[in-house]
């Protein structure tokens, strides 16, 4: 599944016990279960979807298959300042894919990727619907906007 | 809005806040303190005026006075000059592009003057947060009348008599999808809102859920009577945080208002509304892909029939419905069927909201009436294309529709048009291109989202865009041979006729569109390997411009791999067999000497 191994403490597989109960452990409820998860670990590693599976009663491959289709969910852990660069077609046509590829040579990561110091990590998402502001970026909270290739060092100098 | 004389109202939509127009209201509150004016003055903050191009908006009322690109640091200024002084801000008022007049009235913005909005009609006037100015705005009226004077049967047939089609994409008849599920005997059903707006370059359902989420829940609890359903889910995208947030208030309000919940209006009705949440997944648009998402399910779409409106959410008959579709509902009830369908064109009625976006003066989120032009709507509401440039085609329906070109631009815009031009209406997202897009990458651009988002259950679906992609990258990047632009629609008519879903079925639409309007640019990159737009980076090649170059050779200095040769004070030349196609050195040249071809 992962190529990260990590070993849970009694409070996360606690904390993870709580959300399930908190749906009752309901199996339609998997995906609120899930977005609870990753709110509190910031991703969905095997080991948290193995506690997810003992507890409702799911097999893990089909956790895994759910992870694994919606985008929103993520089994690798985001870089501490997580960008993220619409690639919405508004954005798109205004040059969107040049900031990316600005970001992705300044970090010398791909999209889907996080810095081995773990600061950023790069994603690109589908439109966030701040068209009139195309191209966007999102580090973490902060949104970017009109953005071109030339701004990305200094934008990224803020973070350093 | 009783008891204060003016109200500035501050856009707190998902664009505008992105520019800082929570602290623009922060300091506009500051300065009214700072002068006592707090309580003859109110700030608001609204959802969407839908003028993204030039916000942060803050719009001052009664007046209407419109002022665009709001810096917090302008607050002082409307407080003192126009709040105290009655005097404008002159520097904060729109411009016209064309005649450079300064408009201060918005009614009076070539942006506004051909809109009608319906859906949209609260957006920007209310403040979505409270409950008492929907009421103001004759909210919750069109559910009292209905559940208390017409029988379920009525209201439906009210709701097909409009004429009101599904804004979603298919355009389906409401009234005829509301009167399938009520006829299906059940114990339990449901009505479901999709507010899952996947397609890129769409934001409507969100600026109406932000901007208006009451109308919203009320058209849901009328739908609920009509089809006789006591429950409603909205499953809503997780990366809309602000207009989830909305939500949640708006239904914690109408609970407390009793307009949500058990007896509604002491009647025998019951009706409440819960959230789900997606996570991602653009298939999950389609109805059956998004019933087996709420069911904690894998998103991926089911064949029809049978029809959500026999077997839906846990096997129940369940009303899906888009948030722009039911957007209209509450208005249909007040003023009446044959108002809305006197509007429109003979088979839509009613109006369409439009995110405009793309190579356009005038960003933005508009609502007009079927049957306007594509013309009215880029030249006159839109301002034209950015930057002096020439139109070339535009974008309708998103990733399932496809591009249109200026003989396309009388068109009145309605949903058979739209097909019958090789579109679709689809959700609404409207991308304006320019001479400098090319039309091949544009079509790659929506394989590859396609490609991204296919579920994977169904082959032509998985594979089939999987290998059109490939065929377009190949043209792109100057593989492509002639008899690869027959395979790419022979390829693309298969997917249309077999795939399981509306995704797979409209998936090819960009390219057939493109390669109909736009064979020429296609034909020109498989047998001349040229893009004409000099967008495909393997098909360009720079070149010095003997009369511009000045030899100063800043050019050879910068180019990373040595490909530019020439004396001091002498032209340059580009060695095309070592450059790799950088474009430092037309960046570098200060005297226009380098072109790209």
């Amino acid at each position: 599944m992962s190529s990260i191994k990590i070993k849970l403490k009694k409070q996360d597989i606690d904390k993870i016990k709580e959300i399930t109960a908190s749906f009752n452990n309901e199996e339609h409820e998997l995906i609120n279960v899930l977005h609870k998860c990753q709110q509190h670990f910031g991703y969905l590693p095997a080991e948290v979807q193995e506690v997810i599976s003992d507890e409702m009663d799911i097999p893990t491959a089909k956790i895994y298959g759910i992870v694994t289709f919606y985008s929103f969910f993520t089994m690798t852990p985001k870089g501490k300042n997580p960008i993220s660069i619409c690639m919405g077609t508004a954005c798109y046509v205004r040059g969107g894919e040049k900031v990316l590829d600005e970001f992705k040579k300044e970090l010398g990561i791909e999209a889907g990727q996080t810095t081995k110091d773990g600061k950023f990590s790069i994603s690109s998402l589908r439109c966030v619907g701040a068209c009139g502001l195309a191209p966007v970026v999102l580090i973490g909270e902060k949104t970017y906007g009109r953005v071109a290739p030339d701004d990305v060092k200094e934008i990224l100098a803020e973070y350093k | 809005m009783s008891g204060y004389s003016m109200h500035l109202l501050v856009c707190g939509g998902t664009g505008c806040r992105a520019s800082h127009s929570e602290e623009i209201e922060f300091k506009l509150r500051n300065e009214l303190e700072k002068r006592n004016l707090e309580d003859t003055v109110k700030v608001l903050s609204t959802g969407c005026f839908g003028f993204c191009e030039k916000g942060p908006i803050v719009k001052v009322m009664p007046d209407n006075t419109f002022y665009t690109g709001v810096t917090p640091g302008d607050a002082e200024d409307i407080i003192a000059e126009h709040v105290v002084l009655g005097r404008t801000v002159s520097r904060l008022i729109y411009e016209d592009p064309s005649s450079k007049e300064k408009v201060p009235d918005s009614k009076k913005m070539g942006f506004s003057k051909k809109q009608l909005r319906i859906a949209l009609r609260n957006c920007g006037f209310i403040n979505p947060e409270n409950i008492n100015e929907y009421i103001a705005r004759e909210g919750y009226m069109a559910l009292g009348n209905v559940i208390t004077d017409i029988s379920p049967e009525d209201a439906t047939r009210l709701v097909k008599d409009s004429g009101l089609r599904g804004r979603g994409g298919a355009g389906f008849s409401t009234g005829l999808k509301w009167e399938l599920t009520a006829a299906t005997p059940s114990d339990e059903k449901y009505v479901v809102c999709n507010a899952d707006e996947g397609d890129p370059g769409a934001f409507m359902d969100r600026s109406i859920l932000e901007g208006d989420p009451h109308n919203v829940l009320e058209a849901m609890a009328i739908c609920g009577y009509c089809i006789g359903a006591d429950k409603g889910l909205i499953y809503i995208r997780a990366e809309y945080p602000l207009a989830i947030e909305r939500l949640k208030t708006a239904i914690k309000q109408a609970r407390e208002y009793g307009l949500l919940g058990k007896n509604i209006m002491g009647s025998d009705f019951s009706f409440d509304i819960e959230l789900k949440y997606g996570a991602g997944a653009f298939v999950c648009g389609e109805e059956t892909a998004l019933i087996h998402s709420m069911e904690g399910l894998r998103g991926e779409p089911s064949l029809k029939p049978p029809f959500p409106s026999v077997k839906g959410y846990n096997g129940k008959p369940t009303n899906v419905n888009n948030v722009e579709t039911l957007a209209n509902v509450p208005i249909i009830f007040l003023k009446g069927a044959d108002w809305f369908s006197s509007i429109g064109t003979e088979k839509s009625k009613g109006t369409k909201v439009f995110a405009l976006a793309g190579k356009i003066n005038n960003v933005g989120l508009i609502e007009v009436p079927m049957g306007t032009t594509l013309r009215e709507v880029i030249f006159e509401i839109g301002g034209g294309i950015k930057d002096g440039k020439k139109f070339k085609a535009v974008q309708t329906g998103g990733p399932s529709g496809g591009c249109l070109t200026e003989n396309h631009l009388d068109t009145p815009i309605d949903f058979d048009n739209l097909i019958e031009a090789g579109s679709m209406m689809g959700s609404g997202g409207m991308i304006v291109m320019d001479e400098d897009d090319c039309m091949v990458s544009v079509a790659k651009f929506y394989l590859d989202f396609t490609v991204e988002e296919s579920c994977g259950k169904c082959a032509p679906c998985r594979i089939g865009n999987k290998r059109l992609y490939e065929l377009l990258d190949h043209i792109c990047s100057g593989k492509g041979k002639v008899e690869v632009l027959d395979r790419l629609r022979l390829m693309s008519e298969v997917i249309k006729d077999t795939s399981l879903c509306g995704l797979g079925q409209t998936s090819p639409n960009p390219v057939l569109s493109t390669l109909d309007n736009f064979y020429d640019e296609y034909h020109a990159h498989v047998s001349d390997k040229k893009c004409p737009a000099g967008q495909c980076k393997d098909l360009m090649e720079y070149f010095i411009i003997e009369e511009n170059c000045v030899g100063c050779t800043a050019c050879a200095r910068v180019c990373p791999v040595n490909a530019i040769t020439g004396e001091r004070k002498k032209p340059h030349e580009i060695n095309q067999d070592i450059c790799i196609k950088c474009g430092a050195c037309m960046e570098k040249c200060k005297f226009d000497a380098i072109i790209i071809q």
